[in-house]
C-alpha cells in the first residue's frame, strides 16, 4: 500500500470509530453498541479502531479488547468484506446445511473459517439463528437469508464473487415468514395501541400489578417465576438516582426457538406496551429492549414502532398525560453470545460489557443494570401484559393450567409437515402438538431447547406447563430415521462453544465433553467413556455458575434414559481406546520424511 | 515352609530420562528387601528384551514415537497391573512441551538449520529401522489404560518405596504429605 | 451471643455481611479456594469452595452466612467435586510442574497435593500459548493461567493500572494486556504492584528469580496450604 493510501485508510478508520463514537455520546456503558456501530462501517476492528475507541472512552484498551472477543460477531481479525454464517442448529443440519456450506465454500474456493486469500469473504457456522422453521438459513454480513437450497447458494456465490452490496441482492433472500399455525389469545389479539394502557393509567400501577398477580402470570422464558413477585420486588427495591429499569428480554438465543421473532415482527406493540405497563407497576423510567444480534433486520422496524408510540405519547415524558409517567425504551443489540439470555449476562452486556453471569444474590430485582433495581422479562411475558390489563387476571387465570396460566407460544421445528409457531392454552400434551403440526413416526421431541429435555414416545403424553414439562417454548420434531446421539452431541457442541468460561467446570467441563462424544462419533468409545461422562455430567450439573452448564449435560443425560441404543452402538470396543487416532498422529512424520513402509503405520487393533 | 511366589515386575523408559529409574535405585538397601519378594522381567536392570506376563509393570516416560506405543501395549498387554511413574509418563512431561511446536519445525531445524548444520546436505533422517515421531507427545494414559500413578520428577526412592510396598501389600497406595511431588 | 451455623456439624460464629468461607476461615476451618482474595470482593469462578448446602452446591465465597444454615464441606461427594474441578484446571493448561519457577509455592499444585489429585483424570488439551518476555522485570508465562482473575482486579481495583483483561470465551478465554502490540514491556506494569505479586499459579513471574529457593524449603513443601492459609488469617488478625 502506498503511503497516501495507507494515511487514508487510517483517516477513514477513525472517522468510522468518532462516528460510532458520537452516535452513541462517547457513553462507556454503550460499548458494546459502539462497537457494533464501528463494525458495521469497517468490516472488523482493528487494533486502531480499539485502542482509539478505549482512550475516547477513557477504558483500559484490555477491556475493550476483552470485550470485542467475547462476542462471536465481533471481530480482532478481519473476516472479509463478505461473511456467510450457516446456522449450525441440529434442525439445519437435518435441512442439509452442511452440504451447502461445502457446496458455497467450494465455489469460492475457501476452506470454512477462513478468509479467502484475496480478503474477499469467509465462510462458518454460527449458532441457531432462530429461521428453524424456514431454513437453511445463514447470516450474510449480520443480515438474515432464508430457504436455502443449492440454487439459492449458486447465486449468493455469484453475487459474492461479483461483489454485489447487500441492498441489491434479490430481496426474496432475506424475506421472513412468520408461519403461524394455531392462534389463541395473543396471536387473535386485536388490542389497539394504547388501549390497554389507558386503562391501566386510569387504574394506576397498583392495580395493574394486581392484575398480573390474579392472572398469576409465570415468566415465558422457561423458569416460570411470578412475573407479579418480581415487579414488586423491583417496586420496593430503593432506587438511586438513577431509576428503576425495565428489560425486554429478546436474546431468543435457545436453539430452535423463534417465537419472539413472530412477536417482535407481528406484534412488536405488545411488547413494547408491556414494558410500558411494566414500567407503570414498578415506576420504572428506563426500558431496554435487548435485541439479539441474530435478530438485527428487525431492527428498523422496531425503532419505527417506537417512533410512532412516542409520536402517540406512548412513550416518553408523561405518557397519555399522567403526569410523572416517564418512560423510554433503547434497543441494544447483542452480538452472538446464547449467555447473553441470562438475565444477569444480559445486564452486563447492556453496560457494554462481557457477558458473564453474575454471582446472586443480589438478584437484578434489586441490584441490576448499573445497580437499579430491574425487572428482566421475556418478550412473551411482556406481550401478554396488555391483554390481561385490557381483559382482566382473573379471566386470564382461567386459561390453560391452575399452576401454569394462559397460553405458551411454541416453536415448532424438524420433521413434521407445518413447522412454525403454535399457540396453545398450558396443558396441552406433547402428542396434541405432534398431532396439530403433522408430525409422522416421531421418535423423540426436544422441549426447551438445547437446554430443555429430550422426550421418548412414552412421555409424548406429558404436558407442556411449569408443574410437567417446563419451556420456553422450542419443540423440535426427530423422526425414526434421526440418530439421537448425533442431535445430543450437537447440543453439547452448542455449549462448549457457547460458554462464557468464567467457572471451571462450564469452561472446562463443556469441552471435556464435547471431546468425549467426539471419541464416541469417531468409533473410539468405550464403556470407559460412559463414566468420563457421567462424570463430567454431575460436575457441570451441580457445580455449573449458572444454568447454562447446569443444563450442559442435559442432552447426554436423557440420551442415556431414552435413546441408550444410540450411545451402545458407539461403544464398538471393550477395553480402553486412545481418543486420537494413532495412525493419524504418524501422518505428518511420514509426510515429512517420504516414508510409507510398514513401520511406518500402526496395524489396527481389536479388542 | 515354602515362601509365596515372587511377584514379577517389568520395567521400562519410553520418552524419559531414566532419571525415575535411577531414582528408584535410590532405594538402596531396600532393594535387598524388595528382591526378597519381586523378581524383574524386562528392564533396564535385567536386560530382558520383552516382556512376558508379569504382575506389575511400570512405565517411565511419555509417549514421544512410534515404539514407544508398541512398548507400552507389550506391558498392557503382559502386566495385570500398570503403573506410571514420573512427570513425563503422567503429563507428557519436559518432552511434551514441543507439543505447541509443529514437528516439520522441529525436525527442520534439529536436522537441516541448527548451529554446526550443513543445510544442503544434511536431511530429516528416514531410515525404516528409526521410529517415526507422533505430531504430539502424549501421557501414557491417553495410549492405554493406566492403574496407578506415581507422580515426581522424579519420585524420590523413599515415595518409590512407600508406594511400592503398600501396592506389594495388596493396598492402594497412599503417599504421606511430603512425598507428594509433581517436581 | 453471636448468631453461627453450621459447617460440618460444628458451629461457626459469623458477623452479617461475612461468607461461609470468610467466617469459616476466621474460626479456623479451611475451605479450599484459589480465585478469593480476602481483601476482594468474591469472584466465584474457580468453584473449588463448593460446598453442599442441603441438596444444592454453592460458592462458600459467594454464599452470605446466616444464622441456621448447615453446610457440608468435608463430605467425599463435595472432596471428589473439588478433585474433579482441579483436575480440569490441569488438564485445560500447560501445566509442567519440573520445569515452572513457580513450583512449590503454587497454590494449584498445593491444593492438589492437599486434596490428593495425585493421578490426572482427564485427557489434556495442550493449547498453544506463546510466552510474553517482553517485559525487562517481568515474565508472562499464559500457559499456567487459572482464569481467577485477580491480577485484572488487582490491577483494576488497587494498582488503578487496569493493565489485564480476559478475552475470548469458553475454552479459548486467554489473558490479554492493555497494550496494542499485546506485549506487557509496551505497559506500565511495575514489580511493585499488587497485580506483579498475586499470581496463584505461575503466570505473573519475577524475572531472574526462578528456582532461588531449593526443593524442600519452598512454602508449601512442608506444610499443606490448608494450614498455612489459616496461619495467614491466624496472623492478620
Amino acid at each position: 500500500m502506498s503511503q497516501l493510501a495507507q494515511t487514508c485508510a487510517i483517516t477513514d478508520l477513525d472517522q468510522a470509530v468518532d462516528e460510532a463514537l458520537a452516535r452513541h455520546g462517547g457513553d462507556s456503558t454503550r460499548l458494546l453498541q459502539i462497537l457494533i456501530r464501528a463494525q458495521e462501517r469497517l468490516d472488523w476492528l482493528p487494533p486502531r479502531a480499539v485502542t482509539r475507541i478505549a482512550a475516547a472512552l477513557g477504558l483500559s484498551r484490555a477491556r475493550v479488547e476483552g470485550v470485542v472477543g467475547f462476542y462471536s460477531f465481533l471481530h480482532a481479525r478481519s473476516v472479509g468484506r463478505y461473511r456467510v454464517l450457516f446456522a449450525d442448529n441440529i434442525v439445519e443440519e437435518m435441512q442439509g446445511a452442511p452440504a451447502l456450506m461445502r457446496r458455497l465454500c467450494e465455489r469460492l474456493w475457501i476452506e470454512p473459517g477462513k478468509v479467502s486469500e484475496d480478503g474477499l469473504v469467509s465462510v462458518d457456522a454460527t449458532s441457531c439463528i432462530g429461521m428453524g422453521d424456514q431454513g437453511p438459513s445463514a447470516l450474510v454480513n449480520g443480515v438474515t437469508i432464508t430457504g436455502l437450497d443449492e440454487e439459492r447458494i449458486d447465486a449468493i456465490s455469484e453475487l459474492i464473487r461479483e461483489q454485489i452490496s447487500l441492498e441489491s441482492w434479490p430481496r426474496e433472500f432475506f424475506a421472513v415468514d412468520d408461519n403461524i399455525r394455531r392462534r389463541d389469545i395473543l396471536l387473535n389479539d386485536r388490542l389497539a395501541p394504547g388501549e390497554a394502557l389507558r386503562r391501566a393509567v386510569a387504574i394506576g400501577g397498583g392495580a395493574l400489578l394486581a392484575q398480573v398477580k390474579t392472572a398469576n402470570l409465570r415468566g415465558r422464558g422457561g423458569a416460570g417465576f411470578s412475573t407479579a413477585q418480581k415487579w414488586e420486588f423491583c417496586r420496593e427495591a430503593p432506587a438511586q438516582g438513577g431509576g428503576r429499569v425495565v428489560v425486554c428480554n429478546a436474546d431468543e438465543g435457545e436453539p430452535g426457538t423463534f417465537k419472539d421473532r413472530v412477536l417482535l415482527t407481528s406484534f412488536a406493540d405488545h411488547v413494547f406496551e408491556g414494558m410500558t405497563l411494566a414500567a407503570l407497576a414498578i415506576g420504572a423510567s428506563k426500558g431496554f429492549l435487548y435485541l439479539r444480534g441474530e435478530y438485527r433486520y428487525l431492527r428498523d422496524h422496531l425503532e419505527q414502532v417506537l417512533e410512532r408510540r412516542r409520536a402517540e405519547r406512548l412513550l416518553g415524558n408523561g405518557i397519555l398525560g399522567a403526569p410523572g409517567f416517564d418512560f423510554d425504551i433503547d434497543i441494544h443489540l447483542g452480538a452472538g453470545a446464547y449467555i447473553c439470555g441470562e438475565e444477569s449476562a444480559l445486564i452486563e452486556s447492556l453496560e457494554g460489557k462481557r457477558g458473564t453471569p453474575r454471582i446472586r444474590p443480589p438478584f437484578p430485582v434489586t441490584h441490576g443494570y448499573l445497580g437499579q433495581p430491574t425487572s428482566v422479562n421475556n418478550v412473551e411475558t411482556l406481550a401478554l401484559v396488555p391483554i390481561i390489563a385490557a381483559r382482566g387476571g382473573e379471566w386470564f387465570a382461567q386459561i390453560g393450567t391452575k399452576l401454569s396460566t394462559g397460553t405458551k407460544l411454541l416453536s415448532v421445528s424438524g420433521d413434521c409437515a407445518a413447522p412454525g409457531v403454535y399457540e396453545f392454552p398450558f396443558g396441552v400434551t406433547i402428542a396434541e402438538v405432534l398431532e396439530a403440526c403433522g408430525a409422522m413416526d416421531t421418535q423423540g421431541v426436544q422441549l426447551g431447547g438445547a437446554a430443555g429435555m429430550t422426550l421418548a414416545p412414552h412421555e409424548f403424553g406429558r404436558r407442556v406447563a411449569f408443574e410437567d414439562a417446563p419451556t420456553a417454548g422450542a419443540l423440535m420434531v426427530f423422526d425414526g430415521s434421526r440418530d439421537m446421539f448425533a442431535v445430543a452431541r450437537n447440543f453439547v457442541r452448542f455449549f462448549a462453544h457457547e460458554s462464557c468460561g468464567f467457572c471451571t467446570p462450564c469452561r472446562v467441563g463443556t469441552a471435556l465433553l464435547r471431546d468425549c462424544l467426539d471419541k464416541l462419533q469417531q468409533g473410539n468409545g468405550s464403556p470407559l467413556d460412559l463414566v468420563e461422562i457421567e462424570r463430567l455430567d454431575r460436575v457441570l450439573q451441580t457445580t455449573s455458575h449458572c444454568g447454562l452448564g447446569q443444563a450442559a449435560a442435559n442432552p447426554v443425560l436423557d440420551g442415556f434414559r431414552n435413546f441408550r441404543a444410540a450411545y451402545d452402538r458407539r461403544m464398538l470396543h471393550r477395553e480402553f481406546q486412545p481418543a486420537f487416532n494413532l495412525d493419524a498422529a504418524l501422518a505428518r512424520a511420514r509426510q515429512l520424511t517420504g516414508r510409507d513402509d510398514a513401520s511406518a503405520h500402526f496395524p489396527e487393533r481389536r479388542s | 515352609m515354602t515362601s509365596a511366589p515372587k511377584l514379577r515386575i517389568a520395567t521400562t523408559s519410553l520418552a524419559g530420562c531414566f532419571g525415575c529409574h535411577t531414582s528408584f535405585l535410590d532405594i538402596d538397601e531396600r532393594l535387598l528387601d524388595l528382591v526378597e519378594v519381586v523378581e524383574f522381567d524386562r528392564s533396564p536392570f535385567t536386560d530382558i528384551k520383552h516382556c512376558g506376563p508379569c504382575d506389575i509393570g511400570i512405565i517411565e516416560g511419555g509417549v514421544c514415537n512410534a515404539e514407544n506405543v508398541h512398548v507400552l501395549r507389550e506391558f498392557r498387554d503382559n502386566c495385570k497391573v500398570l503403573v506410571a511413574i514420573g512427570a513425563c509418563a503422567i503429563n507428557g512431561g519436559l518432552p511434551a512441551e514441543r507439543n505447541h511446536l509443529d514437528l516439520q519445525d522441529i525436525l527442520i531445524e534439529v536436522y537441516q538449520t541448527g548451529p554446526s548444520l550443513d543445510a544442503e546436505h544434511a536431511q530429516i533422517p528416514n531410515d525404516p529401522e528409526l521410529p517415526l515421531l507422533l505430531d504430539k507427545v502424549r501421557p501414557i494414559r491417553e495410549v492405554v489404560q493406566v492403574d496407578y500413578f506415581l507422580d515426581g520428577c522424579p519420585p524420590s526412592g523413599d515415595a518409590i518405596w512407600k508406594f511400592l510396598t503398600d501396592l506389594l501389600a495388596g493396598k492402594t497406595p497412599s503417599l504421606p504429605y511430603p512425598l507428594r511431588h509433581f517436581d | 451471643m453471636s448468631k453461627t451455623f453450621l459447617l460440618d456439624g460444628r458451629p461457626v460464629p459469623f458477623e452479617d455481611g461475612q461468607s461461609v468461607l470468610a467466617a469459616a476461615r476466621k474460626a479456623g476451618h479451611y475451605i479450599p479456594h484459589l480465585c478469593w482474595y480476602g481483601h476482594f470482593p468474591p469472584h466465584g469462578s474457580c468453584k473449588l469452595c463448593v460446598v453442599k448446602i442441603g441438596a444444592r452446591h454453592v460458592s462458600a465465597c459467594a454464599t452470605p452466612a446466616r444464622e441456621g444454615l448447615e453446610a457440608e464441606s468435608e463430605i467425599p461427594e463435595i472432596l471428589d467435586t473439588r478433585r474433579e474441578l482441579l483436575a480440569m484446571l490441569f488438564a485445560e493448561g500447560n501445566h509442567f510442574c519440573p520445569s515452572c519457577e513457580k513450583s512449590g509455592n503454587c497454590q494449584l499444585q498445593a491444593l492438589a497435593y492437599d486434596l490428593q489429585l495425585l493421578a490426572p483424570i482427564h485427557n489434556r488439551f495442550f493449547p498453544d500459548r506463546p510466552v510474553d518476555a517482553s517485559h525487562p522485570d517481568i515474565l508472562l508465562d499464559f500457559n499456567r493461567c487459572i482464569f481467577c482473575e485477580l491480577c485484572v482486579r488487582a490491577s483494576r481495583d488497587v494498582d488503578g493500572k487496569d493493565i489485564f483483561a480476559l478475552s475470548e470465551r469458553g475454552i479459548d478465554k486467554h489473558l490479554v494486556v492493555k497494550a496494542e502490540s499485546g506485549r506487557l514491556g509496551d505497559t506500565d506494569i511495575a514489580l511493585s504492584d499488587l497485580a506483579a505479586n498475586i499470581c496463584p499459579v505461575g503466570v505473573i513471574l519475577h524475572k531472574r528469580q526462578g528456582f532461588a529457593v531449593p526443593i524442600g524449603s519452598r512454602i508449601y513443601d512442608a506444610a499443606p496450604i490448608s494450614e498455612l492459609d489459616l496461619a495467614d488469617e491466624e496472623a492478620s488478625k
